[in-house]
């Protein structure tokens, strides 16, 4: 069967991972959302620690013998703890800076922790394996579904609306929203605003190691995996806007697809089509789809 | 102003002397490279906007005026004037995306429309993706001076940059640098003083790309290469390190930041992924304990604005 001359498989094969890298696209632009909203930092890191969460993964299986399913909750807490030990030691020291100085130094610290892997890991890839009960695929008749791939997409998926729903719902993130707010007069009411930063930063550096556990079976786990994957990443974050959860996680999701699609119909384009939506959105819409210009 | 007039005869005397003591293709190196960073200068020193894409005018230029030069024959003046020019109309254009959007977004998309260009540069048949465009031609300045000669050429980039230089010196203190300094103090003041501020950003951008362009274009010729490097977001980053560490807003700190910088890869070299991490020490040093850079520190023992 054919759409266009292109068969169907082929198309069905390119919007998989196309979703696959959207589910990418969600975790990590959610999570430089939720820094953004309260630390007013762009964390240049955030593709080193997705990184670090892929390494994270590969050392407990090798050196500890410790499976995936483990590593999908200790790999983040590992990254995310280096995350809390960052803002307590550095970042929180620039809150009354420029915001560009958060910036320089996350992007700083990405060269630190991105240099020190490739010296004790060199750049080439290392493999990690599909965790046993993931492995094989399901045969939905116009197309073949890995069964990893499908997991990685629903699980990003959950993460992203639970985060969505503890942020919009919970009264924890109504205290989050306040303070992204007016942190001055949340502190006066008597919440420990400089702890839930804090936190937040680990959090949201968490959702990076996360993607970073779940993408290395699909990638190879590479030093330099998150370096060019950010530049997306912001970009992703621009067409959307950081004003919305729901909106970073819709617009990750809907760049994704584009993007494979795009390799089925004209593959030449394909690594700057992002991009170019970006441009596109700049000019009609420059606050982003899902975005408030301040 | 008589303590930057004395810098700049300081400046002048250095270089123009430095080849007795070091390596001349060394000092073009620093120069071409210092000529980069103060052009990054203007924009983030003096019009506050953090471009992280600055790469993308170093390496328009660099290929614009190796292909010039290369396949058309230009002559090596007109080939570098090429690349200048290639590179303010893509200021022109990036700057007027660019500037719709502040602060840490304005960085964002710089850095992505970076990326685009570094797309194109590794895909676009005429720039020879991974190996560049090699043996580029340093031909003959106004079919006269031959430019392969090592004194001819040194005197050449010395003189292109401090043409750049001096270009720059003179827009940070024309009324025009008055105003983009005030719009990077209270851009909201100086609209309501009547300024149009979106398009004092948007000269400053093309004024910053065509300089860059400029020492993209020469660092070209010079090197008789323009490759890849030259447009990698790394570069950006190398751009903005430079700056920082010489002083954001000084005029002579990027030139000291890029000799700094350039001494530093020249000796770390064989060390390779270590210069990065290096680099990101310096970076996170600079941020938190350093945020004055060199210049800025010297001027304010000095008392003076160097």
């Amino acid at each position: 069967m054919d759409i266009f001359g292109i068969s169907t498989q082929a198309l069905f094969g390119q919007l998989l991972i196309g979703l696959i890298n959207g589910s990418f696209y969600a975790l990590l632009s959610l999570g430089l959302a939720v820094i953004f909203g309260l630390l007013n930092i762009i964390n240049f890191t955030h593709g080193a620690q997705y990184m670090m969460g892929a390494f994270v993964a590969w050392l407990l299986l090798n050196k500890l013998g410790i499976g995936y399913w483990w590593a999908l909750l200790l790999a983040p807490l590992a990254v995310g703890a280096t995350g809390v030990a960052m803002e307590r030691l550095m970042l929180s020291r620039l809150y009354q800076l420029d915001h560009l100085y958060g910036l320089l130094l996350t992007f700083g610290l990405a060269l630190i922790i991105q240099g020190l892997f490739r010296n004790e890991f060199g750049s080439s890839g290392l493999p990690y394996r599909i965790p046993e009960q993931l492995t094989g695929g399901q045969n939905l008749g116009f197309m073949f579904l890995p069964n990893y791939r499908a997991w990685v997409i629903a699980a990003s998926l959950v993460v992203c609306l639970a985060t969505w729903y503890v942020i919009e719902r919970t009264k924890l993130g109504a205290y989050l929203r306040a303070a992204t707010e007016n942190p001055q007069l949340v502190q006066a009411f008597g919440v420990n605003v400089p702890r839930m930063i804090t936190l937040t930063y680990g959090f949201g550096v968490g959702l990076a190691g996360l993607a970073g556990v779940m993408a290395a079976p699909i990638y190879q786990v590479n030093p330099l995996m998150g370096a060019d994957l950010i530049i997306v990443v912001f970009a992703v974050v621009v067409i959307g806007g950081m004003g919305s959860i729901l909106g970073s996680i819709l617009t990750g999701f809907g760049l994704g697809v584009v993007e494979g699609l795009t390799k089925v119909f004209y593959p030449e384009a394909s690594n700057i089509v992002i991009f170019v939506i970006m441009v596109i959105v700049l000019l009609i819409k420059p606050a982003g789809l899902f975005g408030t210009q301040k | 102003m008589r303590g930057q007039r004395m810098a700049f005869a300081v400046m002048v005397a250095v270089l123009a002397l430095a080849p007795l003591v070091v390596y001349p293709v060394f000092m073009m190196k620093v120069m071409c490279f210092a000529l980069f960073a103060c052009a990054f200068n203007l924009l983030i020193g003096f019009g506050g906007l953090l471009s992280f894409g600055h790469a993308m005018f170093l390496g328009a230029g660099g290929y614009a005026s190796a292909h010039a030069a290369k396949v058309w024959g230009l002559p090596t003046e007109l080939a570098i004037l090429f690349g200048t020019g290639v590179a303010l109309v893509l200021g022109y254009v990036v700057g007027l995306l660019a500037i719709r959007r502040q602060g840490i977004y304005f960085a964002m998309i710089t850095l992505a429309l970076a990326q685009m260009v570094y797309f194109f540069a590794l895909q676009a048949p005429f720039t020879g993706g991974e190996d560049g465009i090699q043996a580029v031609p340093r031909g003959r300045l106004f079919g006269l001076v031959d430019l392969n000669q090592p004194l001819a050429i040194y005197g050449f980039v010395m003189a292109i940059f401090l043409g750049g230089f001096l270009l720059i010196w003179r827009v940070v203190h024309s009324p025009f640098g008055q105003v983009l300094k005030a719009i990077r103090e209270n851009e909201a003041r100086a609209i309501s003083l009547g300024y149009d501020a979106d398009r004092y950003k948007h000269i400053a951008f093309v004024i910053s790309g065509g300089v860059a362009g400029l020492a993209g274009a020469t660092k070209a010729i010079v090197f008789q290469l323009a490759s890849l490097t030259d447009v990698h977001w790394t570069m950006s980053g190398e751009v903005v390190l430079m700056t920082l560490l010489g002083g954001l807003g000084t005029l002579f700190g990027p030139v000291i930041g890029a000799a700094i910088i350039i001494t530093m890869q020249n000796y770390l070299a064989q060390l390779g992924a270590w210069v990065t991490v290096v680099q990101g020490v310096i970076f996170v040093l600079c941020v938190l304990a350093f945020r004055r850079g060199v210049i800025g520190e010297l001027g304010r023992w000095l008392k003076k604005s160097l």
